[in-house]
């Protein structure tokens, strides 16, 4: 930035105030609920083993590409009811819709399944547009987008179905499902009324729980509001044997690519038998910023995207 | 030889023996999927474009082209010159050649001109370039508060966003490849 770059950020005043507002109001929604707010450390050991998200080294360790194995031990441990607002960071991430340094609301219930987690985020979100002054409707590219509950559900297979050129299964052996789903699917999702795109197949879920009646399918769901990936939930796994095996089978995959290999995260693997059944979800929070001010790109919503620094 | 994740504006990468520029570039990852490059491409011969998209796995060659510095002299009739001011040699590109360069084509500018086995292709301008505003709105104290920016129009018959406090006469910096305003150039 230059001398009189300090424009740059006197521009961003009403974005920045209608973020500050909207982070008291999450606040506020949780508290109400008797949810405890939890902070955990952004440097870790060992974050959770992804197939497509690289951690960014630290002395070692590595910083949080998410906080969710800290925030599961807690649940182990014994707190039904956490949330976390914090900083996420994952390598080599950035476009329109991603920052290599962003900021994750997550939270996490005991003794449910993700389903209540999207009845939570039907009241969440309503809660704060009417906190924020919206009448429980959001415009984005001249659509509007009605709140009320209760908002669209569509498994994985319908969304194929109903809006690609194949079905998620052929999709997923071409190894295009990421492809078909952002460039034909996503941009359809949510655009009269929230969607939940949920059922995903057991491969692209791998902390998640699998259905009782289908070994195929995750308990996994997406919620998406005009095209837009606002966050991503699961009935927890709690088999900590099967856990391991995902882990080393994403590790494995992952050398194969010529990624990075991923140490495990033992006292995550450790803590996991006691750990009640239960749902956690990740909610991008400079996205719900975006949907709310209206901005097209991520860097809008920010004080300071990379290039100002 | 590039990577995917090499790609951005601009680049310029060589499919089936042709020169390709990318002209529009974005990074998309659904969910916890896998990185998808999505990019509009132009053919820097024929002008063609198409839209494809890539993964992290993706590989491409470099576009083997030269530049040469070379200064703009005049235009006529749709076409400008440029002159290479070592061998006098002249080349000529046409109005798509140029592109949104020629709302940064200040008289004399010194720019490089692509060469793909000798035929002109296009230019490439210096990253940053200082201009004279020719047409503002005066600045209405305090404004700068409320955060809004005003539309000025520069020597080149440009039109940018600047910050308010910018008064006609002065002399601004421009980022070409973005277009947009970088700082208040003093004296």
């Amino acid at each position: 930035m230059n001398s009189d770059d300090s424009w740059k950020l006197a521009v961003r005043a009403e974005v920045l105030r209608l973020r500050a507002r909207m982070i008291r109001a999450i606040r506020r929604f949780f508290a109400r609920r008797n949810f405890l707010e939890v902070e955990t450390p952004v440097r870790i050991p060992a974050p959770a083993p992804e197939s497509h998200i690289d951690a960014v080294a630290a002395e070692g360790w590595y910083l949080q590409t998410s906080p969710e194995l800290c925030m599961k031990r807690l649940l182990a441990a014994g707190y039904p009811k956490i949330f976390q607002i914090c900083k996420c960071f994952r390598a080599g991430e950035r476009g329109d819709r991603h920052l290599p340094e962003f900021t994750m609301l997550e939270w996490y219930r005991g003794r449910t399944d993700y389903r209540t987690l999207m009845d939570d985020c039907e009241s969440l979100i309503s809660y704060v547009a009417a906190e924020l002054g919206f009448d429980g409707v959001l415009s984005r590219q001249d659509r509007k987008i009605r709140l009320e509950p209760p908002w669209e559900r569509i498994t994985v297979r319908e969304a194929f179905h109903r809006y690609a050129t194949m079905t998620a299964a052929d999709a997923l052996r071409m190894d295009r499902f990421d492809e078909i789903l952002s460039c034909e699917i996503e941009p359809r999702l949510g655009t009269g009324k929230p969607v939940f795109l949920y059922e995903y197949p057991v491969e692209l879920g791998a902390l998640a729980r699998v259905k009782a009646d289908d070994p195929g399918i995750a308990e996994r769901f997406e919620l998406y509001i005009a095209g837009l990936e606002l966050a991503n939930a699961f009935s927890e796994l709690t088999d900590a044997k099967e856990q391991r095996r995902r882990f080393e089978q994403v590790s494995r995959e992952r050398g194969f690519k010529g990624r990075s290999p991923c140490p495990m995260p033992e006292p995550f693997l450790s803590a996991l038998p006691q750990m009640p059944p239960s749902a956690g979800i990740a909610l991008g929070l400079d996205r719900l910023v975006m949907l709310f001010a209206e901005k097209s790109r991520i860097e809008e919503v920010v004080a300071f995207p990379p290039d100002f620094l | 030889m590039y990577t995917a994740s090499d790609l951005r504006k601009g680049l310029r990468i060589k499919i089936d023996n042709d020169p390709y520029i990318v002209t529009e570039f974005n990074f998309v990852k659904p969910g916890k999927g896998q990185a998808l490059y999505r990019c509009k491409l132009k053919n820097m011969i024929n002008g063609n474009q198409f839209e494809r998209t890539f993964r992290s796995v993706d590989v491409f060659e470099m576009a083997d082209l030269q530049e040469k510095k070379m200064q703009y002299l005049y235009k006529e009739e749709g076409k400008y010159c440029f002159m290479d001011n070592q061998s006098y040699e002249q080349v000529f590109l046409g109005e798509d050649q140029v592109g949104e360069a020629k709302n940064f084509l200040l008289d004399n500018i010194e720019v490089e001109i692509l060469l793909f086995e000798d035929r002109p292709l296009g230019i490439s301008l210096p990253n940053f370039i200082d201009v004279v505003v020719t047409k503002a709105d005066p600045w209405a104290k305090g404004d700068s508060v409320s955060g809004n920016t005003k539309p000025v129009t520069v020597q080149t018959g440009y039109q940018l966003q600047v910050p308010p406090f910018i008064e006609e006469g002065e002399k601004i910096r421009i980022d070409t490849r973005s277009g947009e305003y970088l700082t208040r150039v003093k004296g």
